[in-house]
């Protein structure tokens, strides 16, 4: 399985982001995207995901499902964590593992993220990294090939953001692929570079 | 399926509990048909003869009101974006928001308009036929409504844009149904070909309503 972009350009509200990306990502390897605010970071990986249209070049994960778009293999870890504050926490997470095809079990889920003991608080009360690890809970429990993470490490603790680093080795050593996009190091030792910005 | 039923569930809970506005279309519902009688006075005769356009009206605008938070909740969290990278396909997806938003929030007006007739002055038996055809007809402003929302979705104070572009559209659903009401007051009058009119409307509005906001949704991507 190999994540390749060639001649990737992006553009956003009539402005063109980047162009003329090109890089391949083999399973087992991470990429870190870095750059400058603005530089197209979050763009990229939207447009991986399916969320941006694609303005010229073309992105594949060659290996992968012959009929399903890269989204539909991929996590998508945004800036917003898609929880409902009038649900649990439990019944947000069960929703999502069940939409997306199904997976671990809640409980062993958010055990892996340290959110145990407040499965059945309304999600309305959690703070900023709760709502994140809530998100990356939901990335340990349904099984997709590539996880598209971005600034994953925000508002996160230090245990939380070693539990993170432990989460994406764990993919990694298991075939998997990760494309994060972040300002500084998250964890992912030996991880290829691509830095976006004026050529 | 299960991934359906899944973010049935899900839709309907959010609506209920606290601050889903489940019941805000019924809400406003309730003020446009109870002011009515005092706006138009004391002649019951009037009320009884305008009752069933004045509840397909208020029907109507119940249900613009409480469209434009069909997606945008779900924008404005970041979930819209995960469900259109689910495995099923946008088209179902849609439909069961559609679905589980006429559950929470036009199936109330169905069932309260009886009520609310005692207050216009009609007659009994006309009074089930007024909430059937409201049970007919209300998908298809559902349906129809979705592509509106759909449109609208990243917009913040998208509702008046939503009801400016689906209105022509209910506008059949409207006239069908109130044709239909009045038919089963009057005798003599067939209460058949507007209702089955107004049925395959609701019918069109299931198939056509995903396929267009589906597509809205995807153009609305940048």
């Amino acid at each position: 399985m190999q994540l390749r972009a060639e001649n990737l350009a992006c553009q956003r509200g009539g402005r063109e982001v980047f162009a003329g990306l090109n890089f391949a990502l083999p399973a087992g390897e991470a990429l870190l995207v870095t750059g400058r605010n603005g530089a197209g970071k979050s763009s990229l990986l939207r447009l991986i995901a399916g969320l941006v249209r694609v303005s010229a070049g073309k992105i594949e994960l060659s290996g992968g499902a012959a009929d399903s778009s890269i989204g539909e293999q991929a996590h998508y870890l945004g800036h917003q964590d898609a929880v409902k504050g009038s649900l649990t926490l439990a019944e947000n997470l069960r929703f999502w593992i069940e939409f997306l095809g199904g997976g671990k079990p809640v409980e062993a889920a958010l055990g892996a993220v340290d959110l145990a003991p407040l499965a059945d608080l309304p999600a309305a009360y959690l703070s900023a990294g709760q709502r994140r690890r809530l998100s990356i809970a939901r990335l340990y429990a349904v099984a997709r090939p590539l996880w598209l993470l971005d600034e994953p490490t925000t508002a996160l603790d230090t245990a939380s953001q070693a539990r993170l680093a432990t989460l994406m080795q764990e993919h990694l050593a298991g075939g998997g692929l990760i494309a994060a996009a972040a300002h500084g190091p998250i964890g992912l030792e030996g991880a290829r570079e691509l830095r976006l910005g004026p050529a | 399926m299960n991934a359906l039923l899944a973010l049935l569930v899900r839709d309907m809970r959010v609506a209920v509990r606290a601050g889903g506005g489940a019941l805000m279309g019924a809400l406003f519902f309730l003020i446009v048909v109870t002011m009515m009688p005092f706006a138009i006075g004391p002649d019951l005769k009037l009320l009884a003869r305008i009752g069933p356009a004045i509840l397909w009206l208020g029907a109507l605008l119940a249900s613009l009101l409480a469209l434009d938070r069909l997606f945008a909740t779900d924008h404005e969290d970041g979930s819209l974006d995960l469900l259109m990278t689910g495995s099923v396909p946008l088209e179902l997806t849609v439909t069961i928001k559609a679905i589980a938003h006429w559950l929470t929030t036009a199936l109330p007006l169905v069932v309260i308009a009886p009520v609310l007739g005692l207050l216009l002055n009609i007659e009994l038996r006309a009074m089930g036929a007024v909430a059937l055809t409201l049970l007919a007809g209300t998908p298809a402003l559902t349906f129809v409504g979705l592509i509106g929302a759909a449109l609208s979705v990243t917009l913040r104070r998208g509702g008046l844009l939503l009801a400016v572009l689906v209105l022509p559209l209910t506008v059949p659903v409207l006239i069908f149904g109130v044709a239909a009401a009045n038919a089963a007051m009057t005798e003599g009058v067939p209460f058949g070909p507007p209702f089955t009119i107004l049925c395959a409307l609701s019918l069109a509005a299931l198939v056509l309503g995903p396929v267009a906001a589906a597509a809205a949704l995807r153009s609305g991507l940048e």
